[in-house]
């Protein structure tokens, strides 16, 4: 059932953002440490254990694909609700102060992925779509 | 006219899913015709996103893009952070968890990397402006990270209100910039791999233009940044208002 796949995703989500919103106050700031990352764990260790036990029948499976295929539709919509007119007419400093540093961490990017051994590229991992 | 608006705003989430589903297919006409699929259409698409929120912005004087005008409010809904944070963990159904631990560490050493050298950039661009009070450094050089982390950052170590508008504006460059370059500057930083998409996670941070930058490179990417930058936003709310505030006290003194 379609419902079953969704429920997990939904269960996946809500335990890890929880799971985040609690490490904050533990940390003692007001955010969500890390919350989508502990759902992804989540719903990928659920995932092995499903695959183990033969794999969830694949409405199960359409009912959590449904919403990765609509990941990019939605982050459409985000970027149309992002606060661009602050973003072009806040004057130089902010450009430069938004810009600048995402220059620097590009430049470090080569620099760390040199730094630590390739993984098998497209070994074990399938695409989502 | 009156009665159209209200009932768009009434079915606002049904409405943004319409209105999406044509800007997605406009751009998979551009980028076919006009580009010869050299530019995906998923990047064209986020771009004519940000073009949209920027119209919106004008017209309305409002801060949430196209979602102001009352009978596009629905893309609110569906751009918010919910339905965005449900699609990005489902987006890890495709992921492999031995690449994670594998990159584990180093997805780890870029996060603090990543913030350390944006808080410096940051910090620089304000120097250069004039600043040199240890607050207002601080709280632009958090804001270089995201424009969650400065205000939460100039709030506690109590900023001034033109400042911490001033890093919210940075952080907002930042996603924006992060969002149109990436797919362009994938090519130039091996940016290809699962691998370096956990890096690229954790050096940039900013959620929004991580998950919509990689997603315009490569959607089978974003499981592995969104990863990492998900624990940007709360590594920066802990470590600027604390270490590195004090490291800038010791600095440039009180001011």
């Amino acid at each position: 059932m379609i419902i079953y796949g969704v429920a997990i995703l939904a269960f996946c989500y809500i335990t890890g953002q929880l799971a985040g919103e609690f490490l904050g106050k533990a940390l003692g700031i007001d955010a969500n440490v890390g919350g989508v990352g502990f759902a992804m764990l989540l719903l990928i260790l659920i995932n092995d254990w499903f695959a183990k036990k033969g794999g969830p029948d694949k409405l199960t499976e359409n009912g959590i694909q449904f919403w990765s295929q609509m990941y990019i539709p939605i982050v459409v919509a985000m970027s149309a609700t992002q606060n661009v007119k602050v973003a072009v007419s806040s004057g130089l400093i902010a450009l430069l102060a938004g810009i600048l540093p995402v220059l620097l961490c590009l430049a470090m990017i080569p620099v760390l992925a040199k730094l630590t051994k390739k993984v098998p590229e497209h070994g074990d991992y399938s695409p989502v779509s | 006219m009156e009665i159209i608006v209200r009932f768009l705003d009434k079915n606002g989430l049904i409405v943004a899913f319409f209105c999406v589903g044509l800007i997605t297919y406009v751009s998979s006409v551009l980028s076919d015709r006009l580009t010869n699929r050299k530019i995906p259409g998923s990047a064209i698409a986020i771009i004519m996103g940000l073009v949209l929120a920027y119209i919106g912005g004008r017209v309305t004087g409002g801060e949430k893009g196209i979602a102001d005008m009352k009978a596009l409010s629905g893309f609110g809904t569906m751009g918010g952070s919910m339905l965005r944070d449900f699609a990005i963990v489902s987006t890890a159904m495709g992921a492999s968890f031995v690449v994670m631990r594998k990159t584990g560490w180093v997805g780890a050493l870029s996060l603090f990397l990543g913030i350390v050298l944006s808080f410096i950039g940051g910090v620089l661009v304000a120097l250069l402006w004039g600043y040199t009070d240890a607050i207002s450094l601080t709280t632009i050089g958090a804001g270089a990270c995201t424009y969650i982390v400065g205000p939460v950052t100039g709030a506690a170590i109590g900023a001034s209100s033109d400042v911490m508008a001033l890093s919210i504006a940075a952080g907002v460059v930042k996603a924006v910039f992060v969002t149109i370059a990436t797919p362009f500057l994938a090519r130039f930083i091996g940016l290809d791999n699962p691998h370096t998409a956990m890096i690229f996670g954790g050096l940039m941070g900013t959620t929004s233009g991580v998950s919509a930058g990689l997603a315009a490179t490569d959607p089978k990417l974003v499981p592995y940044g969104a990863l990492t930058a998900t624990f940007y936003t709360g590594l920066g709310c802990l470590s600027c208002p604390s270490v590195l505030y004090l490291l800038m006290r010791m600095l440039f003194g009180n001011g």
